[in-house]
């Protein structure tokens, strides 16, 4: 186990005046054994990043360390960590047995430890019965637990994932969610994982962070992301529906943006006067779009409140302690 | 078949008796041929059934002993060469072509390029194209009347290169960083991962270039100029005297149904990876 430190990460591809820059200068100090969530839209270089913590891109700049070591320009093989990719990269040749042995094989760690160490990640991961079978015969979920196990088996400092939930149905990434949050707690191992789904980002996280066009927006817990979040990206992309960004709203400073959470917004006798265009019914709660001067937003109410008719004119106050305001300019917070 | 009507089933068993009856016939004569004497196949009209010298025919085909005008060596010898040959061409087509593929499609060297292209050129570049320089270089080397000189300058593959390449393209590339996170250099991933995924690939190939090593008429017939280096099929040519010699037909056509065989043979076991090599799609 090992403290990750990302100091300043650049990617670029290309040399000189015409590179592609990527990535601009992550920071980030991951503590021994966290579980650290980056998040965001695709193409937001999050799996590029991890994919430079596991060795598999260049790094172009800066320097990363696990525990006390730089480890820039080691092979992937020498760094300690163990990935689980999106479609599992099984071996579909050999067993799950072999799947899960090959690392160490190459290590050349002797045979029995090889078989007590799958044997003892099989059991973990509720395995077993199947170690002798080849991926091909394995539903996703399985087949998923057995890249689990590859990565297990090799005991190593970090744990990188890459979006290993993508691939599985609504019901088995809920359930292989929770699997991997008890995985971490029992073996405490430090992690990386790599989502564009923030229910994921937000469920699995101890600290997240949140990426945009290659530049990392906010690196925080869960609670903070949510309640302050530092920029109107971070707002806007953690939270569904996303935060209300205001530029016109009553009681508005110049240059700044509001922001209010849809769930903040408290229907009522008086506040701001709105024009309801649209209402969903989502089960428990109800959304109501309506509009604000020249500006939409969203009130999230519980579905006994009673929808509102369409085209009437309803009353909203936001919640004081509950307001954001962020510079217009640069989308920071203030 | 879109329907079903009897006589549509008739008529396709028809047509399909009559294609084995065109393609099994001359194969027939060939086998009733080899089981007369020579004098009696030279009789018109020329027996249709099979006859009795069987044994004969076949223990002077393969041993030797044959007194026709034409070469009398014994055949055994000449399957012997040709199996050595057809088997060094194809694993050595295959060995040459999957490390060529491999440094292709998965290493950044300089020239790749122009490597690239070169093999690819020389699929417009046949033996027969170049045989005169090659005759040449084989022959200032010394690899006349040997199994080198057989086999080396027909080993060269651009077919199996591209066919491999092809294949390659298609393993993802998450399970080469797999590896590279698991561990495994480039050979290692070669030999451990690459290869048994290819293996209905190779089988496939297996099979064509056996075939086509089996085969080979032209080449053999200028390198080789003993007869114990003969192949099968040159064997077959040299036979057969010209002019008005009177030919041992009965050994000719033992030879030539000899000579068949390993090929059939090879067909017949490995069909079901041959075609699973062909169509397959399990990665």
């Amino acid at each position: 186990m090992a403290s990750l430190s990302l100091r300043n990460i650049v990617k670029r591809y290309g040399i000189g005046p015409k590179a592609n820059q990527v990535i601009h200068g992550v920071n980030a100090e991951i503590q021994d054994g966290e579980f650290v969530v980056i998040v965001g839209p695709s193409g937001c270089g999050k799996s590029t990043l991890l994919r430079m913590v596991a060795g598999l891109e260049e790094i172009s700049g800066g320097e990363l360390r696990i525990g006390d070591r730089v480890v820039n320009n080691l092979e992937p093989a020498q760094r300690d960590i163990a990935m689980v990719f999106q479609n599992y990269a099984l071996y579909p040749h050999m067993t799950n047995f072999d799947n899960m042995a090959y690392g160490l094989k190459i290590a050349k760690v002797p045979k029995e430890e090889i078989r007590a160490r799958v044997d003892k990640a099989a059991k973990i991961l509720e395995l077993g019965h199947l170690l002798e079978r080849k991926p091909r015969e394995l539903s996703g979920g399985q087949r998923q637990r057995v890249a689990m196990g590859r990565a297990i088996v090799r005991q190593p400092q970090v744990f990188l994932f890459d979006e290993p939930l993508s691939n599985l149905d609504a019901k088995l990434r809920a359930q292989t969610r929770l699997e991997i949050q008890k995985l971490h707690r029992e073996l405490g191992i430090t992690s990386l994982f790599v989502t564009h789904d923030q229910v994921e980002a937000m469920t699995l996280a101890e600290r997240m962070i949140v990426m945009n066009a290659g530049n990392m927006e906010q690196f925080g817990t869960p609670e903070e992301v949510y309640s302050r979040p530092a920029t109107t990206f971070v707002a806007s992309f953690i939270g569904s529906p996303p935060m209300n960004l205001l530029k016109h709203a009553p009681g508005g400073r110049p240059g700044s943006i509001l922001g209010i959470r849809p769930e903040h917004l408290d229907v009522g006798d008086t506040g701001w006067p709105l024009q309801v265009e649209t209402v969903e019914l989502l089960g428990a709660e109800r959304l109501v779009h309506a509009r604000l001067g020249d500006e939409m937003l969203i009130i999230r109410t519980h579905e006994d409140q009673g929808a509102p008719a369409i085209g009437s004119t309803i009353h909203a106050q936001p919640r004081e302690d509950r307001v954001h305001w962020f510079n217009a300019e640069t989308g920071q917070r203030q | 078949m879109v329907e079903r009507s009897p006589y549509l089933t008739l008529l396709s068993h028809l047509i399909l008796v009559l294609g084995v009856l065109i393609v099994g016939f001359p194969l027939y004569l060939a086998f009733v041929a080899s089981t007369h004497t020579a004098q009696d196949i030279v009789q018109a009209p020329m027996p249709l059934l099979p006859g009795s010298n069987f044994w004969q025919t076949y223990r002077d085909t393969l041993f030797g002993g044959g007194s026709g005008p034409g070469s009398s060596a014994p055949v055994a010898r000449m399957m012997w060469v040709s199996l050595v040959t057809a088997l060094v061409i194809t694993f050595g087509k295959i060995a040459i072509s999957l490390l060529s593929a491999f440094a292709i499609v998965y290493f950044r060297f300089p020239f790749k390029g122009i490597c690239f292209w070169l093999i690819f050129i020389t699929l417009m570049l046949p033996v027969e194209v170049r045989i005169g320089p090659t005759y040449q270089v084989v022959s200032d080397l010394g690899m006349l009347n040997t199994y080198a000189g057989l086999t080396i300058p027909l080993i060269a593959s651009a077919t199996a290169t591209f066919l491999f390449r092809q294949f390659f393209l298609t393993v993802p590339d998450e399970l080469v960083e797999a590896a590279r996170v698991d561990g495994a250099g480039p050979m290692r991933f070669f030999k451990d991962i690459l290869v048994p995924l290819s293996r209905t690939s190779i089988a496939a190939l297996f099979v064509i270039q056996f075939i086509y090593g089996w085969n080979q008429y032209l080449w053999p017939l200028l390198v080789t100029t003993s007869e114990e280096m003969y192949p099968v099929v040159i064997g077959i040519k040299r036979m057969i005297a010209g002019g008005d010699a009177g030919n041992e037909w009965n050994i000719v056509m033992a030879t030539a149904l000899l000579a068949m065989l390993p090929p059939a043979l090879v067909v017949i076991f490995m069909q079901r990876w041959f075609v699973k090599g062909l169509v397959d799609t399990e990665k």
